[in-house]
């Protein structure tokens, strides 16, 4: 594993191995002293040019608890804000003596570019690109499945989970990473979104699609995935006539939520509309592993870093 | 000068030059013999004059030199990306003797004055004939119709009027658009692309956007806008020329448009004959192009619709770019590829090669017929005696690898960079002067 | 093997080298006998000690530790409260220069570490790094009373003030041989091998 760009560049094994890792990294998290020496003396940059504070924060934690430097570089009020390209950023960075760039953009293949062009020789991490992926939220929710519905081995996948994933398909890269994610644990995912928001092509893709929550509800799934909904652009956009029809035919009410298994978890990869996507009492319900996640993330993304940097090898995890 | 002020001037000054074991075509050995600028003999075994220079032609096809209707030459304003000069001798390099310079600059060729200087710029250059193409609308604006007459009345003599990177998207405008250019014979080559149905589009809409979460940019956007233009061309009895068809969709409206008699022209470009939307899939912006790469299915279509006849011609669409403009984030980099020097190498290898053209059939779609909607007289000839001698000696075997280092465009945004791709510009006259030798440019 | 390289492990590919035969099965057991009682002559019985294994091979030598100590004192804790297991991938100073290894899992009985004697146990100690790590890793789990270190081989070439409390065997080695160690548990039989490469195949 040189970068982690996309899960699409992940088979079962390698997925199944920074899993494990985060299990390791949990359990550090735990210790009285939960700061690693691991990667005293490494530089992390992380190169945001689209706002997320919460991601952000994540990797910064997960970097910091290994003992990485990081430097946080913004769009806002960098160069980047002036017109800087991603080119003349990745060389100022190459120049820096950056070890690791994780970055997150609004440009679908942001990442994948920043890897591949040749301006920057360090490992990339990807922290959401465009719709593209986010790879590491897919981590850290499979890892939030797995803690739930396959405790205690180590070397499991998900296989034979249904997961439900609802909301805005089209714009959400957390929904790509997850169907391929999921799928390569053996999940089973069906989608459910109005179909203005289901992108055109997604037939193709491994799960099931559905435009209604209440029959995929119905089936019984392990875990439902709620998406982040941005208001502006469901109306605006004319993906759907109003907040409200929107919110009664796709948001997890009480009722929806109490008719769901017992054991069924549900998540949100945040922030969360409540009220409009997610009800705040399913958000606040025991089922509810909302803020479990945000834990998760970082133990996932030391996971990463540890795979990324804490060798000069280009081996990874083989 | 001949009776047409745009054609390049003959070399009549220049030594007789014998093209000798060529096949014309692709068809019979014939010689060509080119005096004073003009094709003075086709025929078998032809008898060399004292002074000539003998060219041997031996295994190569020899084509009416090519015409390209959709060029952008970006000069004046892009001169950082290209310049008449460097454009004319890339078309040259490709075995083109005469480009339209689409209307896109800065200014926009929206005058007859900005035409004119075009033109100048083209004839100086020498490298092959430039015919401006005129805008339709004011600075592209798409709000009210440019001075097309004069600019059709100027030295320039433009026939074909674009808006090309931009589509004429107001009903009432092209209605009037194609009503218009009518009095002296024009033509509107529309770019065809619906803008509310394509606004922030990045790819083809289809599985491969699914997956990049890249902005789809649908079929039907362009296909809606050639099934609208047809039937006004219909409806107000003009022509109509569909730019750069892309769709398999497309082909199908044009082909019901001919059929119905309508007075249609379509042309495709090389790249959409060969690469799908596939080659987005690593991200790079050399494939990023308006419009789009389409799936295999659409470059079948547009395969079969070439051999067909419904579509008319290949133009390249050379747009090249600096290569800031491309070094960027996919949604930010700049849409267009270069294309003058691959051109025929595409062809051959999508078309010639798979036995779906003949070299009769490439003149045709190279050369003939983007003269004829262009209403270029001096171009597109049949070779033979008479004929202002706009020759092309082409080699097909030779198979070389595709670096955008060696082209003299300026823009190195070539998606073909690395591919092997066969042929070679053995020798182009231009009026009977030599602009290329074995690949190479000649200087004068 | 944690130690620095190379490598202690078996090396399937280096085929132009001499092995000889350090410690045999019972050689083994003895020397985890006399261990065991070691410690309990050094220490205060069995009921402040903790036994942590060093992954991979000095889990297993903790676990008989741990039994035989168990059936000296009679105790009848479980024996996940005297022994577990310490990984020290986290904390190895060497960790850019070495292939990405995946942790292995910490596991601390449930009664933790603070004020009990921790005894750390692996199969070779040789430069030391790998026990500073884990006297590193200790540090952020508890605070031990007292930290002890047993070894089934000391083959010398210390690079840290580094001595064992309990050693199975001294091993004068050169830097160019391996130390082989196989265990039931691990690798399906208990031997110590030392290997040599042959005239013009020295790797150090």
């Amino acid at each position: 594993m040189r970068h982690f760009i996309s899960i699409a560049d992940l088979d079962r094994e390698e997925a199944i191995a920074v899993l494990a890792t985060a299990e390791h990294m949990a359990e550090t998290q735990s210790r009285s002293i939960r700061k690693l020496p691991t990667l005293v003396g490494t530089t992390v940059v992380n190169l945001f040019f689209e706002d997320s504070t919460r991601t952000r924060i994540s990797f910064e934690a997960a970097a910091k608890r290994l003992s990485a430097d990081v430097i946080n570089f913004s769009a806002k009020g960098s160069s980047v804000s002036k017109g800087e390209s991603l080119k003349d950023t990745a060389l100022t960075l190459q120049a820096m003596g950056a070890d690791a760039v994780v970055v997150r953009s609004g440009s679908s293949g942001a990442a994948h570019l920043l890897a591949h062009a040749g301006w920057i020789d360090q490992p990339i991490v990807n922290a959401g690109d465009g719709a593209h992926e986010h790879p590491t939220q897919a981590m850290l929710d499979a890892f939030t499945l797995r803690r739930h519905l396959r405790p205690g081995d180590l070397t499991a996948g998900l296989d034979g989970l249904h997961v439900v994933i609802v909301g805005d398909v089209l714009h959400s890269r957390v929904a790509r990473s997850n169907v391929l994610l999921l799928t390569l644990l053996g999940a089973r995912v069906t989608l459910v979104a109005p179909p203005a928001l289901v992108p055109v092509g997604a037939a193709a893709w491994p799960c099931r699609i559905t435009y209604d929550l209440d029959e995929a509800l119905a089936t019984g799934p392990d875990a439902v995935m709620m998406l982040r909904v941005q208001r502006e652009r469901m109306v605006g956009g004319g993906f759907f006539p109003t907040a409200g029809e929107y919110s009664r035919r796709y948001g997890l009410t009480t009722a929806r939520a109490a008719a769901l298994p017992d054991h069924a978890i549900v998540l949100h990869p945040g922030p969360m509309n409540r009220g409009f996507e997610i009800a705040g009492d399913v958000a606040d319900s025991p089922r509810s592993v909302i803020v479990e996640q945000v834990a998760s993330g970082v133990f996932v993304r030391m996971a990463v870093l540890y795979h990324l940097l804490a060798t000069d090898s280009r081996e990874g995890l083989r | 000068m001949t009776a047409d002020q745009t054609a390049p001037p003959l070399a009549t000054d220049h030594a007789p030059l014998l093209i000798r074991g060529g096949r014309p075509y692709g068809e019979d050995v014939q010689d060509v013999l080119v005096v004073k600028g003009r094709i003075e003999a086709v025929g078998t075994s032809l008898e060399a004059p004292a002074e000539a220079e003998i060219v041997d032609a031996d295994g190569c096809i020899v084509l009416p030199g090519l015409v390209d209707l959709h060029t952008h030459l970006r000069e004046p304003g892009g001169e950082e990306a290209e310049t008449i000069e460097s454009g004319t001798r890339a078309a040259a390099r490709g075995g083109f003797t005469a480009v339209h310079a689409m209307a896109n600059t800065t200014p926009v060729a929206d005058t007859a004055g900005v035409v004119e200087q075009v033109a100048r710029r083209g004839e100086t250059s020498g490298w092959c004939s430039v015919r401006p193409v005129g805008a339709v609308t004011v600075g592209l604006a798409g709000e009210r119709l440019a001075e097309l007459d004069a600019m059709a009345n100027s030295r320039a003599k433009v026939r074909v009027f674009s808006d090309d990177g931009k589509c004429v998207h107001d009903p009432v405008l092209m209605r009037r658009a194609l009503e218009y250019v009518k009095s002296f014979d024009g033509v509107i080559a529309q770019h065809a692309q619906d803008p509310r149905l394509t606004e922030g589009a990045q790819m083809h809409e289809g599985v491969v956007s699914a997956e990049l979460g890249l902005a789809g940019w649908p079929a039907v956007a362009e296909e809606s806008i050639i099934a609208r233009d047809v039937l006004l061309a219909q409806h107000v009895g003009s022509r109509l020329h569909v730019c750069h068809l892309s769709t398999a969709g497309s082909v199908d409206i044009v082909r019901w448009a001919k059929q119905r008699g309508i007075a249609v022209t379509a042309e495709v470009t090389p790249h959409h004959l060969l690469l799908t939307d596939e080659n987005v899939r690593d991200f790079d912006a050399v494939y990023k192009v308006n419009p789009p790469l389409r799936t295999a299915a659409d470059v079948e279509a547009v395969r079969e619709g070439l051999a067909d006849g419904t579509i008319d011609i290949v133009a390249t669409d050379h747009a090249p770019h600096p290569r800031d403009a491309k070094d960027r984030e996919w949604d930010q980099a700049a849409m267009g590829m270069t294309g003058l020097e691959t051109a025929l190498a595409l062809v051959q290898r999508t078309m010639v090669d798979e036995g779906r053209l003949s070299w009769r059939e490439v003149a045709r779609v190279l050369s003939e017929r983007p003269a004829e909607i262009g209403r270029d007289e001096d171009q597109g000839q049949q070779l033979a005696a008479g004929a202002p001698a706009h020759v092309l000696v082409w080699d097909p075997r030779p198979v070389r690898t595709t670096d955008p280092a060696e082209h003299s465009s300026r823009g190195r945004n070539s998606p073909f960079a690395g591919l092997e791709l066969p042929g070679l510009n053995r020798l182009t006259l231009l009026g009977g002067r030599p602009t290329v030798r074995d690949g190479a440019v000649v200087e004068h | 093997m944690h130690d620095a390289p190379p490598s202690a492990g078996a090396d399937p590919g280096d085929t132009a080298a001499e092995t000889s035969r350090v410690l045999g099965a019972e050689e083994i057991r003895r020397a985890l006998t006399r261990i065991a009682h070691e410690i309990l002559e050094s220490g205060h019985g069995a009921d402040d000690l903790v036994l942590l294994g060093i992954p991979h091979r000095g889990v297993p030598l903790a676990e008989r530790l741990a039994i035989q100590i168990a059936r000296a004192e009679g105790d009848d804790r479980p024996l996940d409260q005297l022994a577990g297991s310490l990984d020290i991938t986290m904390y190895r100073d060497d960790l850019r220069h070495n292939p990405t290894r995946a942790p292995s899992p910490t596991r601390i009985p449930r009664d933790g570490i603070d004020g009990r004697t921790v005894v750390l146990v692996d199969d070779v100690l040789y430069s030391g790094r790998t026990i500073r790590a884990a006297l590193d890793a200790l540090g952020a789990i508890g605070r031990p009373a007292a930290v002890r270190l047993a070894v089934l081989v000391d083959r010398g070439h210390r690079q840290l003030p580094i001595r064992a409390d309990h050693v199975g065997k001294n091993l004068p080695t050169s830097r160019s041989e391996r130390v082989h160690v196989q265990l039931m548990e691990t690798d399906g039989a208990d031997a110590v091998d030392i290997v040599r490469p042959t005239a013009g195949e020295d790797r150090a």
